[in-house]
């Protein structure tokens, strides 16, 4: 049987140069850039704050899914550009009547193509999605809060979008399925029905 | 009359454009040296760091050959602006990075089939003007040319593998993916540009220049 080690004590020399380095002083290292975290956060936070974009930008992707390729990719790659040039519109200025109804209009218009399994030409589709983006971009510029990090706000901004039309394309993968067809259409006449509430909002 | 007007309001854009400002690079010191100064600013500066990968996804999308001259010349290029900059340089307004994520993130998204020797003409002018733009920073109280160093050296260690991944995708799926980030890179630019308009409070000018 092997005796157990002896526990070493710490020694009092070992503790008292522990605690010079302990309250030793040095510089800070640390790369401060103010408001640059909150930057992203706030850009990343922006997109998905509101219901009425998130039901928008997830249908894209839903009814992209639907359409299969090449819309399915078509879309995402265009949205964000065409949203930011919305958003580059809102941030320099450039008024744009109508902003709220359209938003809340491009909810029930998606909406019902996804409920709808609607098949236009890819051009049509391209157009429609196209222009609602421009009005959910302004509405993005505009709201812009002063103070922030420009770079790492839009960087959170544009990924959160991209995150939400791939997250409508991965729940519209449940399109191969018979039951994941009625599904999408279940949710396409939810996001129509949603869309009216905020339209009725918007033009009260 | 109404072209006259618009003809004034989109030179009195570009002289405000053109107004010298304060650099507002902000220099990472890491305490490791001058080179480790360098990396850590690239890696920290999405303004340089961003372009620069959209520059290798391009070249990747165009192929090996692309791909190989793009990391050697983007760093070559980037250490000759950056020492112009360091001996002439001085901060503009010109919002280069917004124009730098535009172009490269188009180019991207658009899968632009573009010759090798544009590709590698594209990376040198990418080097040149940001390196210069490095310039006035590096040489305060920056790290100076060792910075440089740093800074060429993150760029090649980022052009070899993410070029090299591109060109080994051969789904169309994932060619489409490299598009897609493409597209974010040039929708990100598109809103820095529509930053610098507002912080420069040249915004409220910009609807009646755009309608004339």
């Amino acid at each position: 049987m092997r005796a157990a080690p002896a526990r070493r004590r710490p020694s009092p020399e070992g503790l008292v140069a522990l605690l010079v380095l302990a309250l030793a002083m040095a510089p800070a290292r640390a790369h401060i850039q103010a408001g640059e975290v909150g930057g992203f956060l706030s850009g990343f936070k922006h997109p998905i704050s509101g219901l009425d974009h998130v039901l928008a930008m997830v249908s894209v992707g839903l009814w992209g899914a639907q359409l299969g390729a090449p819309a399915m990719w078509l879309l995402p790659v265009v949205f964000p550009m065409v949203m930011a040039f919305g958003g580059f519109l809102g941030l320099v200025g450039v008024p744009l009547p109508g902003v709220e109804i359209a938003i809340a209009l491009s909810a029930v218009l998606l909406g019902l193509a996804v409920a709808r399994e609607a098949r236009p030409p890819l051009p049509l589709a391209a157009a429609l999605v196209g222009v609602f983006a421009i009005f959910h971009g302004h509405a993005h510029g505009t709201e812009l809060p002063p103070g922030q990090s420009g770079i790492l706000y839009s960087i959170g901004f544009v990924v959160a979008t991209g995150c939400l039309h791939l997250t409508g394309i991965a729940i519209g993968l449940v399109h191969r399925w018979p039951w994941g067809r009625i599904a999408l259409r279940v949710a396409g006449t939810l996001v129509t029905v949603a869309g009216l509430g905020f339209l009725w909002k918007a033009i009260r | 009359m109404r072209t006259r007007a618009a003809g004034a309001g989109t030179l009195a854009l570009l002289a405000s454009l053109l107004v010298p400002v304060r650099a507002e690079a902000h220099l990472v010191t890491t305490g490791l040296g001058p080179v480790y100064d360098g990396i850590g600013h690239l890696l920290l500066t999405p303004e340089d760091l961003v372009p620069i990968v959209a520059l290798a996804l391009y070249a990747g999308l165009r192929g090996a050959r692309a791909g190989r001259l793009a990391l050697f010349i983007l760093p070559v290029a980037w250490i000759a602006g950056g020492l112009l900059g360091l001996g002439l340089g001085h901060a503009t307004s010109v919002p280069v990075p917004a124009l730098s994520f535009i172009l490269f993130g188009l180019l991207v998204a658009a899968d632009a089939k573009l010759p090798d020797g544009a590709v590698a003409a594209l990376a040198g002018v990418l080097g040149l003007v940001h390196g210069f733009l490095n310039g006035p920073a590096l040489a305060g109280a920056g790290p100076g040319a060792l910075g440089l160093l740093g800074i060429a050296a993150v760029a090649f260690v980022l052009v070899a593998p993410a070029s090299a991944l591109v060109v080994s995708l051969k789904a169309p799926a994932a060619r489409i993916a490299v598009r897609v980030a493409g597209s974010w890179v040039a929708a990100i630019g598109l809103l820095l540009l529509g930053w610098a308009f507002r912080t420069r409070g040249i915004g409220p000018a910009l609807p009646g220049i755009l309608v004339g």
